[in-house]
């Protein structure tokens, strides 16, 4: 084992005891403040899956997050305000969602795909914008936050912090898993050679749509996590501009770590939070540090503390 | 005679008003090595794609192993034991040369639609793969990522790969183009080697190589297979020197 692949498998061990002792040195604002990226974290994660080893550039991920978002305000609405129904619903809708649309965006590449899943992602924003039972424009307040077999756990903070770390875990281990089996390397070589793999006798259409629903699925997890975060829905989760900074923290982390994701999405959130101390108009400011985080490391944040050089397959 | 492996028939394709391929009937028996020759712009890289399912022809008909492929896609006829080279070396660049052939050792296999194992521990697949570099010739080189590797190495590995599905035919776009001398040599080497395990169809500038290497040779000028027969055969052929050997031999 090389130094630069030491250092690979050392920093999502590291990161993961820094969020798990987080809460130690953590006010309740901090906490939620984590929450938040740690969520966007896990929905980063499941972009660069299929961004970063399929180069799958989904424009319309934020539509699978903002459909577990609302999965979790609607069944509340309806009375079933339970985690174990109300997140595998989540999941469920969202990778339906996905799965039908990535059945057709697969058909194309490129531009032509990053259009397509933003159409796709608008056509779900403008449908939850009508959905005038839900609170259409206004969006959805949830009353309380989803129970867990019955149990209020998810109103403390603390609960909440290792609950949606135990899930960012788990997903990028899951991930992880997929990237590293024969599945992913069939993924990761349409992306280099799509006419070389069809020449050894695989079609990439299933490996690619697989991939992308269950991208899908956990993004919805993301999502019925944000919905219980922030205790309201609204179809703004749904919005391109969330989609464009998924793409954001991804390629600002680096492109196919899957830790890479973790580190964009933290170093997004809490640019974005603390810039904003500085001024209003932050984006000012946020703007030109990501474009010298692209031009000058040339693999992102995970390149600069990872070592550079290709993919992380393991 | 035994019954082709590959044969087609008739086969035509037009791009706008250029015919490409004008009416070709050309088969590969088991085992043999089948070289088709020609001028630049005779279409030989086109006869190729349609071969290997990557361009559908207008008229005509091929048949693999007695079965009408003409409508196949790619990955099937790949399935069937259909295997190629490109003219333009296409190899996954960020693979290893091993991760390179344990792919299309897996993809041969079926065993790329598994989730949970990872692959660098299928151990059958990647020895599979390290004979099947020591074939070619690479033996020492699993470790390098594929863009690192010569262009005559990325050529071996091409070849590696192709072989790695135990292919009954293996299709070879110009297996030597841009190789040097001693690559070239080695190159005409590993086929002598493959020769008889698997029917070829090479498709190469190279005369030398082909001279050497091919059972029987076809001549392609405009889409037409002017000629067909052994070296001597076609080397006496009026209608070859004056099309395209005459301005070389």
């Amino acid at each position: 084992m090389n130094t630069t692949s030491m250092r690979r498998a050392a920093i999502p061990l590291i990161l993961f005891a820094l969020l798990a002792v987080a809460p130690l040195a953590s006010d309740g604002y901090t906490l939620s403040l984590l929450a938040r990226a740690m969520i966007f974290a896990l929905a980063a994660v499941s972009l660069d899956f299929i961004l970063g080893y399929g180069a799958l550039v989904s424009f319309g991920h934020a539509a699978t997050m903002g459909i577990g978002a609302y999965a979790v305000g609607i069944l509340a609405e309806e009375g079933i305000g339970d985690a174990l129904v109300a997140f595998p619903a989540a999941m469920a809708a969202a990778g339906l969602f996905a799965l039908v649309t990535g059945a057709i965006s697969l058909k194309t590449r490129g531009v032509y795909f990053i259009m397509i899943t933003l159409a796709f992602g608008q056509m779900a924003y403008f449908v939850t914008q009508s959905l005038s039972a839900y609170g259409g424009d206004d969006g959805l307040s949830l009353a309380v936050r989803s129970t867990i077999a019955g149990h209020r756990w998810l109103r403390d903070p603390l609960i909440f912090h290792y609950v949606i770390l135990g899930l960012l875990a788990l997903t990028f281990l899951f991930c992880r898993m997929l990237v590293r089996a024969p599945f992913g390397r069939v993924l990761e070589g349409a992306k280099e050679n799509e006419r070389r793999m069809r020449a050894l006798g695989v079609n990439p259409y299933p490996y690619r749509l697989i991939a992308f629903t269950l991208a899908g699925a956990l993004a919805g997890l993301a999502g019925a996590l944000f919905a219980n975060l922030t205790e309201f829905v609204s179809p703004a989760y749904l919005s391109w501009y969330r989609s464009g900074e998924l793409i954001v923290m991804v390629v600002a982390g680096g492109v196919g770590t899957l830790y890479g994701a973790i580190l964009g999405a933290l170093g997004v959130v809490l640019a974005e939070e603390g810039l904003s101390l500085i001024t209003e108009h932050w984006r000012i400011l946020f703007g030109p540090l990501l474009v010298l985080i692209v031009l000058f490391t040339r693999g992102g944040l995970a390149a600069v503390l990872g070592g550079k050089g290709g993919a992380d397959r393991g | 005679m035994a019954e082709p492996l590959l044969s087609i028939r008739h086969l035509r394709k037009a791009y706008g008003a250029l015919q490409v391929t004008d009416g070709v009937s050309l088969d590969v028996r088991p085992g043999e090595i089948h070289a088709v020759i020609g001028p630049n712009g005779a279409g030989k890289t086109t006869l190729v794609s349609q071969i290997a399912g990557e361009v559908v022809p207008d008229g005509g008909q091929i048949l693999f192993a007695g079965a009408d492929i003409t409508r196949l896609p790619v990955h099937k006829r790949a399935r069937r034991g259909l295997a190629r080279s490109f003219q333009i070396t296409s190899v996954l660049a960020g693979f290893t040369a091993l991760e390179n052939v344990a792919l299309a050792v897996a993809a041969a296999q079926g065993h790329t639609f598994r989730f949970i194992r990872p692959a660098r521990s299928d151990r059958t697949a990647l020895e599979a793969a390290a004979a099947l570099l020591e074939q070619v010739g690479l033996g020492a080189r699993a470790q390098v990522p594929a863009a690192d590797l010569s262009h005559g190495e990325k050529r071996a590995l091409e070849l590696a790969m192709a072989l790695a599905g135990r292919p009954r035919l293996l299709l070879l776009d110009e297996p030597m183009a841009g190789t040097g001398h001693e690559e070239s040599a080695a190159m005409v080497r590993l086929l002598e080697q493959v020769r008889g395990a698997a029917g070829i169809l090479l498709v190469e500038h190279d005369m030398d190589a082909v001279f050497r290497l091919a059972d029987r040779i076809s001549v392609l000028v405009a889409g037409r297979v002017i000629a067909c027969g052994s070296a001597d055969e076609v080397k006496a052929d009026a209608g070859v020197r004056a099309a395209y050997l005459g301005d070389e031999a």
